[in-house]
């Protein structure tokens, strides 16, 4: 493949690359995502490939396709037939030549590897009749299933780099922001800037060299829908990142991956170079004059590189230590030049508003918050996976709809959104709209989107303490309130959690949380008390009960619990005793086994296993 | 540790103090660790002063200034884990290999680390053994999964001895 | 020049100057600890934070770092601003009670309670050795090391530094490692000492005599006298 030199070859090659897939009559694409891959799905791609050699099946159109996440993590590996959407689900290796034979070859229909709806019983077929689809708007996520992330001309076959073609030839750069503005687009990545703002005052501030950075240093534990995207298209970040340079006058570009997804890492590698040799990348883009070039950036694992001035420091081979704004990035960023940073999923937002207009974009959503959201809904919900929603959804829709709510028939509690950052949102309020406004007048963030649903058996003390010390950890340690506050704020915690909590704790965590938010300098520090704010705002029972009857009402925290048997269900199984890891259970066959508590280590270990229910945690 | 091969590294990357982070994680990745010797030899060549390569060194995560064991158990501390019960999957790998988070057994055979999400929330909580996923990790699996490294080493090192 | 409200009152400031500088220029004054005149500023302890823009959008920043601007409407000594620099010195008290600095500090914010569990931590990280060891003495022996709880400053491995010359200016501009003074609660985790002070001069005039932050100079004196007495004796 020769460079791209102009618009109409960029058409032409398109046309011929359409042409030339007309010849694939049915596609299995076997999704290869975050949540996909560790359940072995390389080996189901390879088994597809193997079987469609051997039954000569090549020729005759049949391509196996590896791509990346198709979102509904919970029902992996998925495999999905096209052109009709035909939707399979937990597939083993063993099902690749069933699959060739019987739906590829004859045209059937595998029964045992639907998708069963669990309130009807019925199985679904095809993948936009399932509920967890249904609800969804998947404009960035949904073409993941269409394209082989290695492969440019896929990427292009669908649309990909239009955008580029028309921003270079018939706007202005003026006319892109304009666009950008009139989406109302904002920031993905925590904060929601407007992004049509924030290029505009880059493009105003002088200079002859800019700089452009896509953050996909993705932290959050909980979440990968950034790794999702980077690794399922990567070329819709880059060609964001091309509108967003030319846009503001920039001609050099990075993006900081995590070293923590190394799949992420080598499709952003490939695909730069991809979009070099066929001209779309390096000088002279489309005979434009516009040149721009991107590197990748490795972070070597700190969570507060997340945080853009961070970031860039960390680029420049420093430390990750934020610095004071103003001057913010669009007036002296990276090596204190003029630089924009959005995160992944801002740039994958970009080609579709420049193709479809800023005002269809701002169709969709709230009034404040346009566009849609991709969520990674985790934790005790049944459809995990990665869902993209318009905003100003209900959590509702999000938790119960699309989720399938709480597994095992257990109470819904909340929800944690917006990362470590963020805050929890109770019960009540699951009628919320999530956009920008309505989370964080509820004391949370959106955040980068992880949504971590959470049941009754969840203690929401432990979670103040779980994120206060991730955050303690993960903090820089240069703002004293930052570091001395968390690890404050977590010893007052851990008290609490093991009994040890005394009148006026809730008072002081209020009192010191409320100080780190307001003394500290950077977005890190500053939300880093939202998770003990929100928690003390809407579960301040939890922490009564916690300090004033020594109880953990979740069933959570190891010191305010006991495990016991309930002699009326044990039925002398001898399986917990067995497993025991500390020797505590003593008993003999179908006799009630009895926990010795003095021994107990409340591992949990006998009633995860217990088939009877027969351990009690007071 | 060869000293050439950090200053190969090191011209690959350029001396810019921007190459400093992608010198050291190719050291990481080739060496498995930053020895004393790797970093003097970097500050050297880059002319940076040591402080501030030592202080890269020891910010971010992904640097180890010690050899890791010869396994790697990685426990996932994501918030969708943590719910459904990492903690206490982590505290039965303390309990049985006695070390913590960071450290590594003193037979060097195994190193415990804690990561924050690897995506696979499906499949929490998530332990990954050398790059393998282990999903739906319960207290009573650690067992029997340690067990199975500890059984396999011993075999490969009787084959060892051997060989001896 | 860049014209900015002050505590209602209207500053002109030079560009390029931080708040703290505007700040102290006019006279007002904001308590520091990790600032010093001839180094850097690094903006890690927060007590100089200042409030600043107008209600309910007002924030809080810390002056030694933020840049003046143009109309910027800045509350040395608002209530937000007070009391999160009690709780930043009540934390510091908690961790490094022996350092006179932060029992100066708490003396002067009136921080008369610990309500967090003492440790003595000691080394406050507010970086003045560091910035001394690189921008006074071109030495670079010193730095910071780890993050998050485990930060802490260093030369590199703990080990001997070639680059170290033992000049000891960081000990000297060290705020923990400058020990308190005997007052009569040496060994409390707070002082407060100062506090119960009534200035002497009140006996004898109707004002002040003199305008020092943290009085009692002259109250102390006899103590002090009195204990180089018995020194001398012994």
């Amino acid at each position: 493949m020769s460079r791209i030199k102009s618009i109409e070859e960029l058409e032409k090659l398109r046309e011929t690359i359409i042409e030339k897939q007309k010849a694939r009559k049915l596609s299995i694409a076997i999704c290869n995502g975050p949540g996909c891959l560790p359940l072995g799905s390389r080996k189901i791609t390879q088994a597809f490939i193997d079987e469609v050699k051997k039954q000569k099946l090549t020729d005759k159109g049949v391509e196996v396709r590896a791509t990346g996440c198709h979102g509904f993590c919970a029902q992996g590996p998925l495999v999905v037939i096209e052109p009709q959407g035909l939707f399979y689900q937990g597939i083993k290796v063993e099902d690749a030549p069933e699959i060739i034979s019987e739906t590829i070859v004859n045209g059937n229909i595998i029964d045992r590897l639907l998708y069963t709806d669990p309130d009807s019983g019925e199985k679904i077929p095809l993948e936009k009749d399932i509920p967890f689809y249904k609800s969804q708007q998947r404009l960035i996520s949904g073409n993941n299933r269409l394209i082989d992330p290695n492969s440019i001309e896929d990427y292009i076959a669908i649309g990909g780099y239009k955008a580029v073609s028309k921003v270079l030839s018939e706007i202005t750069t003026e006319q892109v922001i304009e666009e950008v503005k009139l989406s109302g687009l904002r920031g993905r990545g925590g904060a929601g800037f407007p992004t049509g703002l924030k290029w505009k005052l880059c493009h105003d501030n002088p200079g002859d060299t800019k700089y452009i950075i896509c953050n996909a240093d993705e932290g959050d534990p909980g979440a990968f829908m950034d790794r999702a995207t980077l690794e399922g298209n990567p070329h819709i970040v880059i060609e964001g990142m091309i509108i967003g340079a030319y846009a503001i006058g920039a001609h050099e570009g990075y993006i900081y991956v995590r070293n923590e997804y190394p799949i992420a890492l080598k499709r952003a590698i490939r695909a730069i170079e991809q979009a070099e040799k066929y001209g779309l990348l390096g000088e002279d883009i489309l005979n434009s004059g516009f040149n721009l070039s991107l590197h990748i950036v490795r972070g070597a694992g700190a969570f507060v590189c997340g945080e853009e001035s961070a970031l860039m420091s960390s680029i420049e081979g420093k430390v990750g230590e934020p610095s004071q704004r103003p001057p913010f990035p669009v007036q002296k960023g990276l090596w204190r030049k003029p630089t924009v940073i959005n995160n992944v999923e801002t740039w994958a937002n970009i080609p579709h508003i420049i193709n479809r207009g800023g005002k269809w974009f701002a169709s969709m959503g709230t009034e404040k918050s346009k566009g849609t959201k991709i969520f990674s809904l985790v934790g005790k919900v049944n459809n995990t996976g990665l869902v993209e929603v318009p905003m100003g959804i209900t959590l509702r829709s999000i938790v119960f709809d699309i989720g399938g709510g709480i597994p095992k028939g257990k109470k819904f509690k909340g929800v944690q959104i917006g990362g470590p950052s963020g805050g929890c949102i109770p019960e009540k309020l699951v009628d919320l709209p999530v956009d920008y406004e309505s989370l964080t007048s509820a004391g949370a963030i959106m955040g980068s989107g992880g949504l971590i649903v959470m049941d009754e058996n969840t203690c929401m003390v432990d979670i103040a303490k779980y994120f206060t010390n991730f955050l303690s950890e993960e903090s820089c340690g240069k703002c004293y309130t930052c570091r001395k506050g968390l690890q404050r704020m977590h010893e007052i915690l851990t008290d609490i959690t093991e009994g040890n909590g005394k009148e006026g704790n809730v008072e002081l965590l209020e009192e010191l949380a409320n100080v780190v938010k307001d003394t500290t300098l950077c977005g890190l520090g500053q939300t880093s008390p939202n998770p003990v704010l929100t928690t003390l705002r809407y579960f301040k029972n939890e922490y009564e009960s916690h300090i004033k009857e020594k109880k953990c009402p979740a069933g959570v925290c190891k010191e305010l619990i006991t495990y016991s048997v309930d002699p009326e269900k044990c039925t002398g199984c001898m399986v917990c005793l067995r497993n025991c890891p500390a020797d505590a259970v003593t008993g003999a066959k179908k006799q009630i086994h009895h926990i010795d508590p003095e021994k107990c280590i409340k591992c949990g270990s006998c009633y995860e296993l217990c088939k009877f229910d027969a351990i009690k945690i007071e | 540790m060869e000293l050439s091969g950090i200053q190969k590294i090191i011209e690959k990357n350029g001396t810019h103090r921007s190459a400093l982070i992608p010198i050291l994680l190719d050291i990481q990745d080739e060496y498995h660790f930053l020895s004393r010797d790797a970093l003097a030899c970097v500050a050297q060549t880059m002319d940076i002063a040591l402080v501030d390569v030592y202080r890269a060194a020891t910010f971010y995560k992904y640097f180890s200034l010690v050899p890791k064991g010869e396994h790697l158990i990685q426990v996932c501390l994501g918030t969708a884990c943590h719910v459904r019960g990492a903690p206490g999957v982590l505290n039965e790998i303390q309990r049985k290999l006695h070390i913590k988070p960071r450290e590594t057994t003193e037979d060097k055979l195994f190193t415990l680390e804690t990561v924050n999400c690897l995506g696979a929330c499906a499949m929490g909580p998530i332990i990954v053994m050398d790059e393998e996923y282990h999903g739906q990790m319960t207290v009573s699996k650690v067992d029997k999964l340690i067990e199975s490294f500890k059984k396999h080493e011993g075999i490969t090192k009787d084959e060892q001895d051997k060989k001896h | 020049m860049v014209k900015l409200i002050i505590n209602g009152m209207e500053v002109q400031a030079e560009e390029g100057w931080t708040l703290l500088e505007a700040i102290r220029w006019v006279g007002f004054d904001v308590p520091t600890l990790c600032y010093h005149e001839g180094l850097t500023p690094y903006g890690a302890c927060r007590l100089c934070v200042v409030e600043i823009g107008k209600e309910p959008r007002s924030k809080l920043v810390s002056s030694c770092t933020y840049p003046v601007e143009e109309g910027l409407i800045v509350r040395t000594h608002s209530k937000r601003v007070v009391n999160a620099r009690k709780m930043i010195v009540e934390l510091m008290l908690a961790s490094s009670p022996q350092s006179k600095t932060v029992q100066d500090l708490a003396s002067q914010l009136g921080v008369q309670q610990i309500r967090f569990k003492v440790e003595h931590e000691d080394c406050l990280l507010c970086g003045l050795c560091v910035r001394m060891c690189a921008e006074q003495m071109m030495a670079k022996a010193i730095d910071f090391a780890f993050r998050g709880g485990d930060r802490k400053i260093t030369t590199p491995f703990d080990m001997k530094s070639e680059e170290c010359r033992r000049c000891g200016a960081c000990m000297y501009i060290c705020p923990a490692c400058q020990l308190r003074c005997d007052g009569p609660q040496a060994e409390q985790d707070i002082c407060n000492a100062c506090l119960q002070i009534t200035p002497e001069c009140l006996k004898t005039y109707d004002d002040v005599m003199c305008y020092l932050t943290t009085c009692g100079a002259c109250l102390k004196q006899p103590e002090t006298k009195q204990k180089e007495t018995k020194n001398n004796k012994s």
